[in-house]
């Protein structure tokens, strides 16, 4: 087990190391010229090559790198020649916000999507098991953006439960008042995940359900209830698992849609408005923290598959 | 069937044995597939005293395994099924609630399945495997729970049972597997273990074990065993009585001596021949049985084995010959209308001398 861990710490290292190249080169794939965006096209030669010279940009582009990763390993990820806000600032801003809302999303998700799960798999083509299939496969058909329209109408509009878009407040200011507008986005996000997490973990229960120790359960006389919770639920959550790993590093940076159409200052509304405005240190900074989340995700979700199931340790 | 009893001179203390432990009268059990409707088993009956142990011995697909399952009601209801009766210890288990039986299963009846490689759960440890039918069925709490399952794992031959019992099933080889099926089978002191294959998955080394360890555990807990195997020589000296299936029923059964002194059947031969014996020379060519089980779905009108018998003739092809017994033995019972001749002994003294 200490072991294994090892060697996927190391694997971890080597993979930031790969990452942090990677963001660092995008910058410089870029299109223009960085004097020219920040003294404007029309200075002259002189004043251009000093502020190269302030940089370090006339470095050979390998000490550049070290210099940028010195700098983002002690939390400096530069300022925005756009906003002059650090970037680190504006992670800082966003990031919660995602974080909330992927908790409150997946809290919901799994809640809901694992006892309807254990549900239809006790009996396959039962009437549960065919409806919340059938319903879960006309979810997936509905993208985010019009689940976000159908809510906002019916809840913010018509019947006033939820506050529409625009109603932001940050958790510090007012919490009950936060959690309230986050519900709305969250449950979009929800609606996502339960469709993915339902149809593995029912098909994965079923499977498991046919299994020879599963036979051998019953042969001791435990209860179904038993059987289900403690025999069959954990060899089949491995693949929701992953899954769910996969989805949640997608959401920290995918949410923007829902970000964007509830005016919820997130960390993919903060990306798409970088973009917009062509502030690439801001959008290198994004970048390089999805990245180095999603790679730690992987890590944490490596380290519960072991705990889930002993025999990925081995070796 | 024989209204007797039959009771091997080894250990009958009288009070124990009395009564019957099972009985099954004209199991039929049968599986709706697209094809159509399987007869796996077809019209068994069947006796079974206390503390005795029955040989089940056919080849794949005779129904063997089914009618183990069906004796604990372990199949899958949607898809099967039953009707007979099979009462045991008094419990009709035909027809009877998952309720009902649970208060059997792994009280009083147990069973070891036959590869220990996929009926033990891989991501739970031994411990809660044996302890969770304990805290079930006794009273016992955690502690006492664990302190069993640590004693019935080195009564099964375990060696440093305390710490196995920490251990998850892949940290096991495959005979120390069945050797905790069984462990798990035994926790709560069947009156009945139900053995379908136990040793088919493991090495040939290892199977003699792990059949002897059975037996001596039967003898010292005086419980009832159900051995099934398609390897007569498994149970040739391990049983008081065996019965030969073919195609879903049972189409010889006797006392083992009897079985193996005189045999009736063709297929109990055939199936006897096909056997290694250890005390073949070597590059000995086995007898295989030519031809395949027949298909379930639509049996052939005369005896199921016909298409395969050497001494088949235009009788065993029209007709089914019924279950009947010996005129010499009215305990002896088989289905065949050109039984071999009388004292046809098959290759018993070599038999007896394998493991």
């Amino acid at each position: 087990m200490a072991k294994f861990l090892f060697k996927r710490a190391l694997a971890l290292i080597a993979i930031l190391f790969v990452v942090s190249i990677g963001t660092f080169f995008l910058i410089h794939l870029l299109p223009g010229d960085p004097t020219v965006t920040i003294l404007g096209p029309n200075d002259t030669a002189h004043n251009k090559a000093v502020l190269l010279q302030q940089l370090g940009l006339n470095k050979p582009i390998w000490q550049q790198y070290w210099i940028w990763l010195g700098n983002v390993l002690t939390g400096n990820l530069g300022q925005s020649f756009i906003t002059h806000a650090t970037v680190t600032s504006t992670l800082a801003h966003a990031v919660p916000i995602d974080i909330e809302l992927v908790i409150i999303s997946q809290v919901l998700a799994l809640g809901i999507a694992i006892p309807l799960a254990i549900a239809s798999a006790r009996r396959p083509n039962g009437l549960l098991d065919r409806v919340s299939t059938t319903s879960s496969f006309a979810m997936l058909a509905l993208p985010p953006f019009i689940i976000i329209v159908f809510l906002v109408l019916i809840f913010s509009i018509h019947f006033h439960v939820f506050p529409g878009p625009g109603s932001y407040v940050p958790f510090t200011q007012n919490p009950w008042s936060n959690l309230h507008t986050m519900i709305l986005p969250a449950i979009v996000l929800a609606v996502g995940s339960i469709v993915i997490y339902f149809r593995l973990l029912r098909g994965d229960l079923i499977s498991t359900l046919q299994e020879e120790y599963i036979t051998m359960a019953r042969s001791k006389g435990l209860s179904d209830r038993y059987i289900m919770w403690r025999h069959a639920l954990r060899p089949s959550s491995l693949s929701l698992l992953a899954a769910a790993g996969l989805n949640i590093g997608g959401l920290i940076a995918g949410a923007f849609v829902v970000e964007y159409l509830l005016a919820i200052p997130g960390l993919g509304y903060a990306l798409v408005n970088s973009i917009q405005q062509v502030d690439y240190l801001t959008v290198q900074g994004i970048t390089l923290f999805v990245a180095v989340v999603v790679v730690v995700l992987n890590f944490i979700i490596d380290f519960l598959f072991t705990i889930l199931d002993p025999r990925i340790a081995r070796e | 069937m024989s209204g007797e009893l039959v009771v091997d001179e080894g250990f009958p203390t009288e009070e124990e044995t009395q009564g019957l432990l099972l009985k099954v009268t004209d199991l039929k059990t049968s599986f709706a597939t697209p094809r159509g409707r399987v007869r796996a088993v077809d019209g068994v009956s069947l006796e079974l005293g206390r503390g005795e142990t029955l040989g089940i011995v056919g080849e794949s697909g005779s129904g063997k395994t089914v009618l183990s399952r069906s004796i604990m009601g372990l199949l899958p209801r949607r898809t099967t099924t039953q009707s007979g009766s099979i009462v045991f210890d008094g419990t009709e288990i035909v027809g009877a609630e998952d309720k009902t039986l649970r208060t059997l299963w792994g009280a009083k009846i147990a069973m070891v399945f036959q590869d220990p490689m996929t009926s033990l759960n891989p991501v739970v440890r031994i411990e809660r495997q044996i302890t969770e039918s304990l805290r079930l069925h006794t009273s016992m709490d955690k502690a006492e729970a664990k302190a069993t399952a640590i004693s019935l794992l080195g009564q099964v031959g375990i060696p440093s049972p305390t710490e196995r019992v920490r251990n998850y099933p892949h940290q096991l080889s495959g005979g120390m597997r069945q050797r905790v099926t069984i462990a798990i089978a035994l926790a709560c002191s069947p009156r009945l273990l139900l053995a379908d294959e136990p040793t088919t998955g493991l090495d040939v080394t290892v199977q003699a074990q792990i059949l002897d360890l059975l037996s001596s555990l039967q003898q010292e807990r005086h419980m009832a065993v159900i051995l099934v195997t398609h390897d007569l020589g498994v149970v040739a000296t391990r049983t008081d009585k065996i019965a030969v299936m073919y195609a879903g029923r049972i189409v010889e059964t006797t006392t083992t001596r009897r079985l193996f002194a005189d045999m009736a059947m063709p297929y109990t031969k055939a199936l006897l021949n096909s056997t290694p014996r250890i005390s073949d020379p070597s590059h000995t060519r086995l007898t295989a049985i030519d031809g395949r089980p027949p298909d379930l779905i639509n049996p052939p009108p005369g005896c199921a084995f016909a298409p395969r018998c050497e001494s088949a003739t235009d009788q065993c092809r029209t007709e089914a010959p019924p279950l009947r017994p010996a005129p010499s033995d009215p305990t002896h019972l088989f289905a065949c209308w050109n039984p071999l001749p009388g004292g046809t002994a098959g290759r018993v003294t070599t038999l007896e001398e394998s493991p």
